[in-house]
């Protein structure tokens, strides 16, 4: 770099600051992105503060959901270094963990952990137990000690074999990309002309055909109270599948909807379900499917279901909110993906079947219904995914419904 | 960077903006009314020579900037349409089999060696150029502008192709071999988010995400984009579109919508939005059945109402 005054050495250092204050609080900023903004501050140039925010906004965030942290981060930063310097020592965190927990507090909570790293209180799972107690994280402890007993090395085995047998009941389609095939129905001229000129002589007519690929898999898995007894299992199945193919998504709701789908890739399952465990507020807890359908219909299905997506609904229908608005929102749901299959661990015993209003408001809007009776292990629930489509469909389930009503 | 841009800048191309305010007032002499934060990561990617990356909601105005940038600066615009299944065939280069068919025909006829047919049929005379190849060829006015539209369309097999693209500027032909550009071209792609795009391909860019206008810049946009509209008309326009923004429909209008149903309604020689009048063209701002169920009758008549009344207690424009 060209020679320039001390200030601008104490800009880059700055900006070196503010890059690891930045990756501390959970945004994706490496070392290239620091030198980057210490180009492209000098291409603006620093007349204005709006210029300067802009600039290194356009370097250093990449979603909209990143525009908060760095918005705030920013403020903080660059606004008054005295609060920094206040927040790099011991006393705000504390005071900033006693603040009520809404989403902007959370945010700055995430920061000033950023700022002021506390090794302390994330080190071992016990000191972690007692952090949380002590701010009443009751319900997430819960599903860490309860439902998360380690993965043992057999079932993990065992796991990988299931998926690897799985088979869902959906025909991979065909893409718009071809590959080499000596039977397919084009010719491929490219390979032909090349094969033509390595031999010489004859031109021999390589064909190609198109190339199938799975359609995207969204889950949709119920975690509320009258499912929790299957959570451990249904989280071990999404983490699989997860690993094992391209484009899954998972969401799971009780109350309202998280997306769980980045903290599944960690290859760790244990690891992963701990971080799911973190993340997700309400578990075990009562079921709004319909309000959660809203959430997934307007803020995700977009994006998640743009290219033929088949989803895969987990619930047992139980809706604490009696199946208001949740025709509408299955009817809608239903539209924008491919195929609707809803997963249903029938409870307890053979035979019994809940005939709950949401259930009854749902089971029109589903292209195939498989309930399954004393789901036990990943095995059994592989099975019954794989299996083909059976006679128990939606509309022989709605007469028994109707009939028993 | 002044010199190359001075002599990439051609006596009859403008030279590009050389700060921020030049940006904006160049994209508003194209009527593109740009909020300054655009213009900053514009004017960020056209001195780094950096991709511009854009994300927002359809209908925001993300592909007309690539369109203003090429006109503003005398550029040629180069379009990539993305749609899923893309591939190196369609995007960056094909052989033309036919002719070289042909070609190695007469060359039997000839009677020419083995080593001449092949270097003369996989030479330039056969290269069919797509779009991504184009970009990199020289142009006489400057490098042109290359618009990567709805990247999210696309598989992820596309978006790693593009990676080495997009950093080197270059391609490689496996017949003739790398191709690389002389000066980069300008890119923009744009995205509508129906996926997540991955983020080694986003931290080569410039990003940027394209909101909806506030009232006042949306009113600013109108007056350029549909000059015939009364002002009142306009105002109430705006007034209404913004409201329906604030409501939680599934598919909010976008800035094209709110152009659309002003030129629309100057059509039908609508002076004065009315009730019967959003009845009737309703269609043309809202994309969903649902929604236009929910708005139209009486929640259109009563937005109404409220612009109007909000309008009239605003002190007036001069």
């Amino acid at each position: 770099m060209a020679p320039e005054p001390q200030q601008d050495g104490r800009l880059v250092a700055n900006l070196m600051h503010f890059a690891r204050t930045l990756r501390a609080a959970g945004l994706p900023v490496g070392p290239g992105k620091v030198i980057d903004a210490v180009v492209a501050v000098r291409a603006v140039g620093i007349t204005n503060r709006a210029d300067f925010y802009w600039t290194l906004h356009a370097v250093f965030v990449n979603r909209p959901d990143q525009r908060p942290l760095f918005d705030q981060a920013f403020h903080v930063f660059w606004r008054n270094p005295e609060l920094l310097k206040k927040m790099m020592s011991l006393i705000l965190p504390e005071m900033s963990l006693d603040q009520p927990e809404d989403e902007k507090n959370e945010m700055l909570r995430r920061l000033a952990e950023a700022l002021h790293p506390n090794p302390e209180s994330r080190e071992t799972g016990e000191t972690e137990l007692e952090f949380d107690a002590a701010m009443t994280f009751s319900d997430r402890e819960q599903l860490q000690t309860m439902d998360f007993e380690k993965m043992s090395l057999d079932e993990l085995a065992k796991a990988k074999a299931a998926i690897a047998r799985l088979k869902l009941p959906v025909l991979d389609r065909p893409t718009r990309r071809f590959a080499p095939d000596p039977r397919g129905a084009r010719a491929d001229l490219r390979a032909t002309l090349r094969a033509a000129l390595r031999s010489g002589g004859i031109i021999e007519l390589k064909r190609k055909s198109r190339k199938l690929r799975p359609p995207p898999l969204v889950v949709l898995c119920d975690i509320s109270g009258s499912m929790s007894r299957y959570s451990r299992m249904f989280l071990h199945f999404m983490h699989a599948i997860t690993n094992d193919r391209d484009r899954v998504f998972t969401f799971v709701f009780g109350t309202r909807l998280t997306n769980i789908t980045r903290y599944l890739r960690f290859r760790d399952v244990d690891f992963a379900l701990d971080k799911v465990a973190e993340v997700v507020a309400d578990w075990s807890g009562g079921t709004r499917i319909g309000h959660c359908l809203v959430d997934f219909n307007l803020l995700w299905s977009r994006r998640v279901l743009g290219q033929g997506a088949v989803v895969l609904l987990i619930t047992d229908g139980l809706d604490r909110d009696v199946g208001i608005g949740l025709a509408h929102e299955m009817d809608r749901l239903h539209r924008s993906c491919r195929r609707l299959i809803w997963l249903n661990p029938l409870l307890r015993y053979e035979g019994f079947e809940p005939k709950s209003l949401g259930m009854r408001a749902m089971l029109p809007h589903v292209d195939e219904f498989r309930p399954v009776h004393n789901l036990e292990s990943l095995e059994s629930l592989v099975a019954v995914m794989s299996a083909p489509q059976s006679r128990l469909t939606a509309a022989p389930m709605l007469q028994i419904g109707a009939q028993a009503a | 960077m002044l010199q190359t841009g001075s002599l990439m800048a051609n006596a009859k191309t403008p030279a590009l903006p050389v700060a921020v305010d030049d940006t904006l007032t160049m994209l508003g002499s194209a009527d593109y009314v740009a909020d300054r934060s655009l213009a900053t990561a514009v004017h960020l990617a056209l001195h780094l020579k950096r991709p511009l990356f854009l994300e927002g909601e359809a209908g925001v105005g993300k592909t007309e900037i690539a369109k203003v940038l090429a006109s503003a600066l005398k550029r040629k615009l180069i379009r990539l349409q993305c749609y899923e299944g893309l591939d190196v065939a369609s995007a960056v280069y094909e052989w033309d089999y036919a002719r070289q068919m042909i070609e190695i025909r007469l060359a039997e006829a000839a009677d020419e060696g083995r080593s001449e047919i092949e270097s003369a049929i996989f030479s330039e005379r056969f290269l069919i150029k797509r779009p991504l190849l184009q970009a990199l060829e020289p142009e006489i006015g400057g490098a042109p502008v290359l618009l990567i539209d709805e990247l999210d369309r696309t598989d992820e097999p596309f978006e790693a192709y593009l990676l080495e693209l997009l950093s080197d500027f270059q391609v490689t032909i496996p017949e003739i071999g790398t191709i690389a550009a002389e000066h980069p071209p300008i890119v923009v792609i744009t995205s509508n988010r129906t996926r997540e795009i991955h983020d080694a391909l986003k931290r080569r860019c410039f990003y940027y995400w394209v909101d909806y206008p506030n009232a006042e810049r949306e009113l600013e946009i109108l007056k350029r984009k549909a000059p015939g509209a009364a002002p009142e008309l306009s105002r109430t326009v705006v007034g209404f579109v913004q409201k329906l923004r604030k409501m939680d429909l599934f598919k909010l209008p976008g800035i094209a919508e709110t152009i659309d149903w002003t030129e629309a309604l100057m059509q039908l020689d609508v002076l004065e939005l009315s009730p019967n009048a959003i009845n009737d063209t309703l269609g043309v701002l809202l994309k969903y059945q649902d929604d236009i169920a929910r708005v139209q009758g009486s929640e259109a008549a009563r937005l109404l109402d409220q612009v109007k009344a909000e309008i009239a207690a605003a002190p007036r424009e001069a």
